[in-house]
C-alpha cells in the first residue's frame, strides 16, 4: 500500500507578529514548523504502516528550497520517501495552483492508495488544498476525519460535521484531511533524526520534472488577488488580574457573577 | 579543516526534538517529582522510547549510532527544563552505558547494552567512598580472587542511579593488588542487584536533583564470577579516568542546559515586569545582568562543543573537557543566582522554575571533579 502526505511548511504562528502598518507577516527570525495538522497527517500515515504490512510512506511538499528541513523531519518521524516540488515558477500560488501543482506530481508519483492532507494550515486557514486535489485527481474524499480504519481496499472514516459524525466508507485510492483530534503525533527519535539525515533522501522536483499547463501554475495560476489585509483591533480593553492564583480565581469568579455571566 | 561555526541540521533537529519532548513531557511534572523526592520510571522510560540512552552507542547494540555532539546536546536540552531527568539521563549515558560500550568484553556488551538503550534498565558507577572522593587512589573497597570468582568487600557512595527500581547493577571499582612496580591495581566490575551481600540504600534529603536517585551501595562478601570484570582485570583506575573525561562533558552541559533555562526564565520574567512604569528588562541594571548571563552561556557553549568536537575527533581532551565542566558549572551558579535577582522575591518560591535552577546548579561544582580537582587537571595540563 502507498500513501502520500501532503506537508506544508509554515512559520511557528505562536511566535508570529503583524506589521501594524503593512499588515503583513514579520518572518524574520521567525521558526518555521511543519504545519501542525499535517504533523497529525504524517502520523495517521505512520499508524497505518505500522499495523499493516508493505506500506511505504511518502510525504509531498511545495516551497522554498528550506522547505527540505521539513520533509527531513517528516523522515525522521518516520517517513520513507520524501519529495519537494521547488521551482521560481511556482512562486505566489494560490491554493487552486498549489492543488493542481500537487496533483500533477501525485500523478507522476502513479502509485498511491491514500492520499491523507492535514484539514487546514495555521498561516492560511483555508482548508481548500485537499478537497481540490481529490477533485483535480477525481478522487473520492472525506475532510475533517479523526478516526481511521483500513481493511483491504476500502478506507472508513469518522467524518466531524460540527455536532455530527459521519462513518464514511471509500474504496480506495481516497483523499482524506485529518483535523488535530485524530491523533496525536510521536515525538522523533534519535535514532530517527539520524536515518533522516544519513539513509533517506529529499528528492527535488521542478518544473521541468513535471508535466505543467504553464497557465495554472504559480502567480499565473492563481485567480485569488489578497486586496488588503489588516490587524483587527481590539476596542475594548482586557481587566488583568495580577495576583496570586487563588485570588486572581476569586477575582474572575465575582467578575462573572456580577455580569451575570455565570449561574449556580 | 576550515573553521566553520555552521552546525548541520541534523544537530537543531536532534535539539528541537529533544526539547519538544522536555518541554511537552517534562515540564509539568519536574518540580513536583522534585519536590517530592520521587524518581519517575516512566519519564526515565520515555526518554529512553525517543532514544535518549545509549545515543553514541552503535545501532548493532542497540544504541542510536550517534556522535558526542548529538548526545551533549540532548543532556543540555533536558537540563535545560530539569536538572532532576538530566542527572538520570547523563548518569546513565556516560556512566552506566559508557564503560560497558568502551571497555566491555562483547558478551557483557550483548548482554547489557540493548536494555540499557532502550532506557528499561539503568546501571550505576559506584566511585566515590565515604573517605574516597576526590582523592579516589583513596579507594579501600576491595576483590580478592577466589577460584573462578572473585570476593567483594567495601562500600560506595553518592552513586547515581543505583537504586532505581530498573536498576540491574552498578560498576564497582575495587583494589585488586600491588604491581610488581609497587603500583596500586584497580579492577571495575559489574555487580549485579541479586548477587548475595551486595545492598543499597537511596539516599534522600538532598538540597538539588531530588527527582534523581543517589544512593550509597554495601558490598559484603559479595561473589561475583570472572565474567563480571568489566574489560579486563587491572584495567580499573584507566577505565576511571576515561569514563570522567567524557562524564564531564554531560556535566558541562548539565551546567549550560541549566543556565540556559535560568536565563530564558529571567529574561521573559523582565519583560513583563513592569517597574517604574517600564518592563525591568528595559532598565540597565536587569539589562545589563541579562547581557551578562548571554555572553557567559555563548562562551560556554562554545568551549563545551570544542571539547566535544575533539573528542568525537580522537583528539585529546582532556584538558579542553575539564575546562568546559569547570566553566559550565561556574556559569550556571553565576547565571542561576542572577536569575533569583531579577526574579525579586518571587524567584524565591517555588512557583518559578528559576528556585529549582539556583538549588540545582550547586551540584555541578561538586560532582565529577570539583572545581578545585578540575583546576588540578587544567594547571597539570598547562604544565604547572
Amino acid at each position: 500500500m502507498n500513501i502520500v502526505v501532503t506537508v506544508k511548511q509554515v512559520p511557528d504562528t505562536q511566535e508570529v507578529k503583524i506589521d501594524p502598518k503593512t499588515g503583513t507577516l514579520i518572518r524574520e527570525g521567525v521558526p518555521s514548523i511543519i504545519n501542525p495538522e499535517d504533523k497529525n497527517a504524517i502520523e495517521a500515515a505512520l499508524r497505518i504502516k505500522e499495523d499493516n504490512d508493505d506500506v511505504v510512506v511518502t510525504v509531498l511538499s511545495m516551497g522554498p528550497p528550506q522547505a527540505e528541513i521539513a520533509l527531513r523531519e517528516a523522515l525522521a518521524m518516520g517517513a520513507d520517501r520524501a519529495i519537494l516540488m521547488s521551482d521560481r515558477a511556482f512562486a505566489g500560488a494560490d491554493t487552486l495552483a498549489t492543488s493542481y501543482m500537487l496533483s500533477r506530481a501525485i500523478k507522476k508519483i502513479k502509485k498511491f492508495d491514500l492520499i491523507i492532507c492535514g484539514r487546514q494550515a495555521i498561516d492560511g486557514d483555508t482548508a481548500q488544498v485537499g478537497p481540490q486535489l481529490a477533485e483535480g485527481l477525481n478522487l473520492p474524499q472525506a475532510t475533517y476525519v479523526e478516526e481511521i480504519a483500513i481493511r483491504q481496499d476500502v478506507v472508513t472514516v469518522k467524518s466531524r460535521f460540527d455536532s455530527v459524525m459521519r462513518t464514511i466508507e471509500m474504496k480506495m485510492p481516497a483523499l482524506i484531511t485529518v483535523s488535530s483530534r485524530v491523533n496525536r503525533p510521536r515525538f522523533k527519535t534519535m535514532n530517527g533524526v539520524l536515518k533522516a539525515f544519513r539513509d533517506k533522501d529529499v528528492v527535488t522536483w521542478t518544473k521541468d520534472d513535471l508535466k505543467l499547463n504553464p497557465m495554472r501554475i504559480g502567480i499565473n495560476g492563481s485567480p485569488t488577488w489578497v486586496r488588503k489585509t489588516f490587524v483587527p483591533s481590539h476596542s475594548r480593553a482586557g481587566l488583568m488580574i495580577e495576583k496570586q492564583p487563588s485570588e486572581s480565581a476569586a477575582d474572575i469568579l465575582d467578575f462573572m457573577l456580577e455580569k451575570s455571566l455565570l449561574r449556580f | 579543516m576550515t573553521l566553520c561555526y555552521q552546525m548541520d541540521d541534523k544537530f537543531e533537529m536532534i535539539r528541537l526534538a529533544v526539547r519538544e519532548f522536555a518541554e511537552s513531557e517534562i515540564k509539568p511534572v519536574a518540580g513536583e517529582l522534585e519536590e517530592n523526592e520521587e524518581f519517575s520510571v516512566s519519564l526515565t522510560q520515555q526518554m529512553g522510547d525517543i532514544g535518549l540512552f545509549g545515543m553514541t552507542v552503535p545501532e548493532a547494540y542497540g544504541g542510536q549510532g550517534l556522535d558526542y555532539i548529538s548526545y551533549i546536546i540532548a543532556v543540555e536540552e533536558i537540563a535545560r527544563i530539569d536538572g532532576s531527568q538530566a542527572a538520570t539521563l547523563a548518569a546513565g549515558n556516560s556512566l552506566g552505558i559508557g564503560p560497558i560500550d568502551a571497555f566491555g568484553l562483547e558478551a557483557q556488551k550483548r548482554k547489557y547494552l540493548p536494555d540499557l538503550c532502550r532506557g528499561r534498565t539503568l546501571i550505576g558507577f559506584g566511585l566515590t567512598e565515604p573517605n574516597a572522593g576526590s582523592d579516589a587512589g583513596a579507594t579501600s573497597t576491595t576483590a580478592t580472587r577466589d577460584g573462578d570468582s572473585w570476593i567483594i568487600n567495601g562500600r560506595k557512595t553518592l552513586t547515581t542511579n543505583a537504586d532505581t527500581p530498573m536498576t540491574k547493577g552498578s560498576i564497582v571499582q575495587a583494589l585488586t593488588g600491588t604491581r610488581p612496580n609497587g603500583k596500586v591495581e584497580y579492577t571495575c566490575f559489574i555487580v549485579e542487584n541479586d548477587t548475595p551481600g551486595f545492598t543499597r540504600n537511596t539516599l534522600k534529603r538532598k538540597l538539588m536533583w531530588r527527582g534523581s536517585n543517589t544512593a550509597e551501595l554495601f558490598l559484603n562478601n559479595c561473589r561475583v564470577p570472572d565474567n563480571a570484570v568489566l574489560g579486563n582485570p587491572g584495567d580499573g583506575f584507566k577505565q576511571m579516568l576515561a569514563t570522567l573525561d567524557g562524564g564531564r562533558l554531560s556535566i558541562g552541559a548539565m551546567g549550560l542546559g541549566c543556565a540556559q533555562g535560568a536565563y530564558e526564565a529571567a529574561l521573559r520574567y523582565s519583560k513583563e515586569r513592569v517597574q517604574f512604569g517600564k518592563p525591568i528588562s528595559r532598565q540597565q541594571a536587569i539589562s545589563f545582568k541579562l547581557a551578562d548571563m548571554a555572553l557567559k552561556i555563548e562562551l560556554a557553549r562554545n568551549l563545551l562543543y570544542k571539547a566535544c568536537w575533539l573528542a568525537e575527533n580522537k583528539r585529546p581532551y582532556g584538558k579542553e573537557s575539564a575546562m568546559a565542566k569547570l566553566y559550565c558549572s561556574e556559569i550556571a551558579r553565576e547565571v542561576a543566582d542572577e536569575a533569583v535577582q531579577v526574579h525579586g522575591g518571587y524567584g524565591l518560591f517555588k512557583d518559578y522554575d528559576v528556585e529549582r535552577f539556583y538549588r540545582d546548579q550547586r551540584l555541578l561544582q561538586i560532582g565529577e571533579g570539583t572545581s578545585e580537582v578540575l583546576r588540578i587537571v587544567i594547571s597539570r595540563a598547562i604544565g604547572c
